[in-house]
């Protein structure tokens, strides 16, 4: 498999994240300023710029016993600072289905 | 039924060991990533959004209930409550933990189940016909000859790293229950002058990005020569199908490519080489499959119990009986679909409550059998007609009576960006919307036999190039984009459906579709006319019309 860091030049056009699965149980997770994952968007590392992207996205490929599967993902930073998925896809993924499961139903 | 023997159970056995040992490696960290994806996907796990999603196989789509009992105990324990049945006799689980994997695939050991070959670019589950032994006028049961092809193809060194999935599907009836032609591989079980069994080859069919429609490769291969001519088709597969681009590598662009003339000729010339080999079948290994399945000890009923006539009188009663009540092969017997498309529901979702219950149905009304269709729905395969009234009325309480089956609300739709990391748009949303706007089940059977397919993004998990309305969600900005088809049907007729303009939003998918409705009841000439008729007859002009005169 290519590593994701050759797959192509990475460009971003905002503010972005890194997310992966967390590797034992398969969720969502982010990748902290801390070096760490955490499974809330709102304590990402925010990166900015295409070197940022590559450098955080790096770490996170070197971390391959934590997470599986990075990339980098945008967000929306809200006026009150809080940070939310860029697009629909990334919103189910922090939310959830958009759908009743049916033990709900 | 089908009983494993001790081969079967070991091997079963081992490869949970195996897979066990490949976890656990796999989380201390001396698996990479790279190392263990192929290992997982021929374990039937995927990574989606959420989560691993964990496929296992119900080959030819014959259940025991102590199998579905561990389905709907994987769901309770291991996942969250529920499981999908998809388009191919398979069930997935969305929320699978992979550090619980092993004592998941551990407990489906139990009785039989794995997930081996579920994924991967392999020989998959060989699907067949959900009434197969059981639907009148069927040539023979067409398991028999899934269940060889099961145990020769599995783990097959040779079949293990293909360019690409190989997917075989079965029928032994006229009227294809198992869409065999929109597989790699269909087979239609025929009898040949001498009465002798055999079948018509069909190669090259496929949906996804390129869909074709299977041709006709022999016309009549002897059942005793069906291995060694399946395995001259994977030869000149393996051998001159593509590796270097994912989206040629089926084998339906190879056998585009060189012609079914060509095609055919390469594997005629394999086939000369291996037929007379260990691979031709002898009337014992065939009798031992055949002895290996077991059917109901079924009683001398008579065509029209007092139950069945006193209930015709429960007007709820006789609408799910006329829509989901089949006729069967012995007197006295029905094969009854259960329908998993409940209005606002997900399509081909139950719960483990769900399949408890069933389970303990299918034993009290089933001889202890249930089966899985193609179209997401499940069937009990022996059902007495005397104990018809009160299978529906526990069928009801359950949330399993919806009349709708083979009916507009009857929707096959794949997990769509809800679940899926290839989707580009949602599925389920659509399918819940519809059946919400046709809930009403008299409208429904005034527009009759209508089958919409919706996938969320082109690999067409959804079928909805062989949907009769078929709706197919693609990004377009940002946005999520549907465009449909119309006359698309997967059948024995089965046929690609036709484009009728441009992609429509999330929003308007709905109307749209009431809109070809529509359509179709101004433009039939009787009711009698099917959908798929009318579009037959008058092609998607007016259809089109209709749809985008005020957009």
């Amino acid at each position: 498999m290519t590593s994701p860091l050759e797959q192509k030049k990475i460009r971003i056009a905002g503010p972005s994240v890194v997310t992966a699965n967390r590797t034992w149980d398969g969720i969502v997770v982010y990748r902290t300023a801390g070096k760490s994952w955490s499974a809330e968007l709102s304590e990402a590392a925010i990166v900015r710029n295409s070197d940022e992207a590559k450098a955080l996205l790096a770490e996170a490929v070197a971390d391959d016993v934590g997470a599986i599967g990075p990339y980098i993902a945008p967000v929306q930073i809200g006026d009150d600072g809080k940070v939310l998925p860029g697009n629909l896809r990334e919103q189910i993924r922090r939310t959830g289905v958009t759908i009743g499961q049916p033990a709900q139903i | 039924m089908y009983a494993y023997d001790e081969i079967d159970r070991t091997l079963v056995n081992e490869r949970v060991s195996e897979f066990r040992d490949q976890v656990k490696r796999r989380l201390s960290g001396e698996l990479t990533e790279d190392e263990f994806k192929i290992l997982r996907l021929q374990n039937g796990v995927y990574l989606q959004l959420h989560a691993y999603m964990f496929r296992v196989a119900i080959p030819y789509g014959t259940l025991a209930t102590n199998q579905m009992r561990a389905l709907a105990h994987v769901a309770r324990k291991y996942d969250r409550g529920y499981g999908h049945f998809t388009t191919r006799q398979n069930i997935q689980f969305n929320w699978i933990k992979l550090a619980e994997l092993p004592d998941a695939l551990a407990d489906l050991a139990k009785v039989g189940i794995h997930a081996m070959q579920t994924s991967g670019n392999n020989m998959r589950n060989v699907t067949s016909d959900q009434w197969a032994g059981v639907a009148p006028g069927e040539i023979e049961d067409p398991r028999i000859w899934s269940e060889l092809i099961r145990q020769h193809t599995t783990l097959h060194p040779e079949f293990s790293f293909l360019p690409r999935k190989f997917k075989i599907a079965i029928t032994a009836s006229d009227h294809d229950r198992a869409a065999i032609r929109i597989h790699d591989i269909g087979l239609r079980l025929i009898k040949n002058e001498r009465g002798e069994t055999g079948f018509e080859v069909l190669v090259g069919g496929g949906l996804g990005r390129t869909p074709f429609i299977a041709k006709t490769i022999k016309h009549f291969v002897h059942g005793r020569d069906i291995l060694s001519y399946i395995e001259a088709i994977l030869r000149v597969y393996n051998q001159y199908g593509r590796r270097d681009n994912i989206y040629k590598a089926r084998i339906k662009i190879l056998v585009h490519e060189l012609g079914i003339e060509k095609f055919s000729r390469e594997v005629e010339d394999e086939w000369q080489q291996i037929r007379n080999s260990s691979l031709q079948l002898d009337d014992e290994m065939i009798e031992d499959i055949r002895s290996r399945f077991t059917y109901p000890a079924y009683e001398k009923l008579p065509h029209m119990p007092d139950e069945l006539r006193q209930a015709a009188a429960d007007p709820d009663f006789e609408a799910w009986r006329k829509n989901s009540v089949a006729p069967h092969k012995v007197q006295g017997y029905s094969i009854v679909t259960i329908s998993l498309k409940p209005t606002g529901g997900p399509p081909g979702d139950a719960t483990a409550e769900q399949m408890d219950a069933l389970a303990d149905l299918a034993d009290k009304y089933s001889f202890g059998e249930i089966r899985v269709g193609h179209e997401q729905n499940l069937a009990l395969p022996h059902v007495a007609k005397r104990d018809l009234p009160a299978l529906w009325k526990a069928l009801d309480k359950l949330g399993l009576a919806t009349p709708n089956v083979n009916l507009i609300t009857d929707i096959i739709a794949c997990p769509g960006l809800d679940y899926c990391s290839l989707a580009n748009a949602r599925s389920i949303p659509i399918a819940q919307e519809l059946t919400r706007r046709f809930a009403n089940h008299e409208l429904a059977n005034l527009i009759g036999r209508l089958h919409i397919n919706i996938s969320g993004c082109i690999n067409a998990c959804g079928h909805h190039h062989v949907g009769h309305i078929g709706i197919l969600g693609v990004e377009k900005n940002g946005e999520e984009v549907y465009q449909i088809t119309i006359g698309g049907r997967a059948d024995e007729n089965a046929a690609l459906g036709t484009l009728i303009g441009p992609g429509v939003k999330f929003d308007e998918v709905a109307d749209v579709v009431e809109d070809i409705v529509e359509a179709y009841l101004a433009l039939r000439e009787r009711p009698e006319e099917l959908f798929m008729d009318t579009v037959k007859r008058l092609g998607v002009e007016p259809f089109k019309e209709r749809v985008y005169a005020t957009r």
